[in-house]
Order: structure tokens, then sequence, then C-alpha cells
């Protein structure tokens, strides 16, 4: 049960693979444009481990940023994941400290969009954990490695491709089969909408903005349902 | 050297924020209505990821059938209504945006 749990994460992660590849690609090519080395580009992809604030933080290195506001721009752009801790948290609640502290360090963007659709319709599953770790470790294998392809490999991808738009595709085929009810939608609508106004906030903190302003809305929604 | 510096700061602080509310939930009851709350999470940060990402170009709204991230966006967005199908809904999007781009 264990076994099978963990392999469905992975196979329900995979698909998303598929945009993450070209992204760690990228990365690792515009980390050595930015001017470090080998070993530090891939470094930052298993200590930082997070695409969008290692791709920010590598724009920065290249305009020799002074070292303490690449440190604030990456933690500020990865904030985000204050929200996932929380939204995961009840469900990890019972684990022992190891495996809180493993799953911890592979909660990303794509290991959370998965994981929480789980846990969301099984809220009961004994071993959601081994579901989470599957997804989470293909993630990060994947990462590692594509990093690598694009360290060593290099410019093998025409730059005229737009390959980051891949990401954004996988967070669609998560989020609009998941919108079944109406304070869902009306939530996906409110933040959608705040971060087109939200998008020029620095550090990229429109996107906690507009996603507050969401989550409070479909709060709203959910009280007013339940004291008509 | 200040690069290993930032990743050492970087990944620690970028570990407190994935492991913070996952430890403090460990240690206290969570009341009901944070769940309720948390219930609205994937949705309204999942939106808030897409949107501009279909929307804005060079941090201008961009709304025109030359958008082909927008419609690329809407033809995966018709194919996750449809099938509810992942890798299907990631190709479609990935198959239209180069078309778009081809032509």
């Amino acid at each position: 049960m264990k076994l099978r749990t963990f392999l469905k994460g992975m196979r329900d992660e995979t698909p998303l693979l598929l945009a993450v590849m070209p992204f760690g690609v990228i990365y690792g090519i515009m980390a050595l444009e930015a001017g470090l080395t080998k070993v530090q580009a891939q470094s930052m992809s298993y200590i930082i481990f997070g695409g969008s604030s290692q791709f920010v933080a590598s724009k920065l290195f290249a305009e020799s940023t002074p070292w303490s506001i690449i440190v604030l721009t990456v933690v500020m752009v990865n904030l985000r994941h204050l929200l996932y801790s929380a939204s995961v948290a009840p469900y990890l609640k019972a684990l022992p400290f190891g495996w809180k502290a493993l799953l911890s360090y592979l909660l990303t963007d794509e290991a959370y969009a998965v994981t929480i659709n789980y846990y969301q319709k099984r809220p009961d599953d004994n071993y959601g954990h081994f579901y989470f770790l599957g997804a989470g470790q293909i993630l990060w294998l994947t990462w590692q490695m594509s990093t690598a392809a694009g360290i060593f490999l290099g410019k093998m991808l025409p730059s005229s491709w737009p390959l980051d738009f891949f990401l954004p595709l996988t967070f669609i085929a998560i989020l609009v089969p998941s919108l079944n009810n109406f304070p869902a939608i009306a939530v996906a609508l409110t933040a959608g909408i705040c971060s087109i106004f939200f998008y020029g906030f620095p550090y990229k903190l429109g996107l906690i903005a507009a996603a507050l302003v969401g989550i409070t809305t479909g709060f709203i929604i959910d009280m007013r349902r339940r004291r008509p | 050297m200040n690069v290993w510096l930032v990743l050492l700061l970087g990944g620690i602080f970028t570990y407190l924020t994935r492991a913070f509310f996952i430890f403090l939930f460990g240690l206290w009851e969570i009341p009901s209505w944070v769940k309720e709350f948390l219930r609205f999470v994937p949705p309204a940060v999942l939106s808030a990821l897409i949107v501009p990402e279909l929307f804005m170009q060079s941090g201008k709204v961009f709304i025109s059938l030359g958008n082909i991230r927008l419609l690329a966006g809407i033809a995966a967005i018709f194919t996750a209504l449809l099938t509810k199908n992942t890798l299907l809904t990631i190709l479609t999007g990935i198959v239209f945006v180069f078309i778009f781009n081809t032509f």
C-alpha cells in the first residue's frame, strides 16, 4: 500500500515534469551566463531548490547586485511557500520529525499542486505522505538532472522557443479540473484578476497579495452560505 | 565567497518558509476556521500564477489575437475542461504555442 501510494505520487507528477525539464535546462544555461561556476549553478538547485527564485537570483548575479539584496529577493519570491506549508500542515500533523523535515524540503509549486489535490480528495488516507514523497522526489531528481543538462549540454535549445510557458500550462492542468464548485471558481477569478492589478508589486509580492484576496473571498462566500 | 553565502542563506530561509507551518501546526491544534481558510489556497495560488503569464507581456496587459500565450492557454483550459487529463492539457498547450509561434 505504501509502495503503491508512492508510485501513484510519482505517476501523477510525471506529466508536470515535461514542463519542469526545459525550465531546469534554461536555468542551468542562465546561471553559467550569470558567471556562476558549474558547481555553484548545480548547488543552487539542491540548496535553494526553487525554480523561479533561482532564475531571479541568476539575473541579479549577472547584474552584480549586492549579496544581501539577492538573498532578500530569493526569500521574498519564495514566501509563497508559507501558504503551501500551512495548506499541507494539517495532513502532516501526526508525522515524525524526520518525515516533516524531508517533506518540507520537497515542498515546491509542482509537488504541492498534485499532493494537495490528492489530500483533499482523500483526507483520511494514512499513507498520503508516501504520495507526497513520490511526487516530490521525482520532481527533485528531474530538477537536478535538467539543471545538469543545461550546465553541460548548454545551448542546444533555440532561444526563440517559448519554453518558459510550459510551467503555467501545468498549473492550468491542475487548477481547471478542481474548479467544480462556486466558492473555488470565485476564489480563482478574484485571485486571477488581482494578480494582474498587483503585478507591479516589488519582489513578486503581488502573487501572495492576490492569493490572499482570493482566499479571503472564498472564506466569506463560504461563511455566508452556511449562515444565510 | 558571496555566491556561496547567497546560496546558504537563501537556502536556509527558503527551507524555513516551507517548514514553518508544517512544524508549527504540529505543536498547536489548528482552529477549524483556519482549515476552512486554507481550503482555498490551491485555487488562489494557482490562478495567481497562471493569469499574469497569459495576460501580461513586458509588464503590460496584452489582450489580442497576437497574444499566443493567451490563445494557447485558452486551448489548454478547454482541453482541461473537456478531458480533465493533465498530460493532454499540457501537450495541447505546448502544441498550440508552437503552432502560433511558427506562424
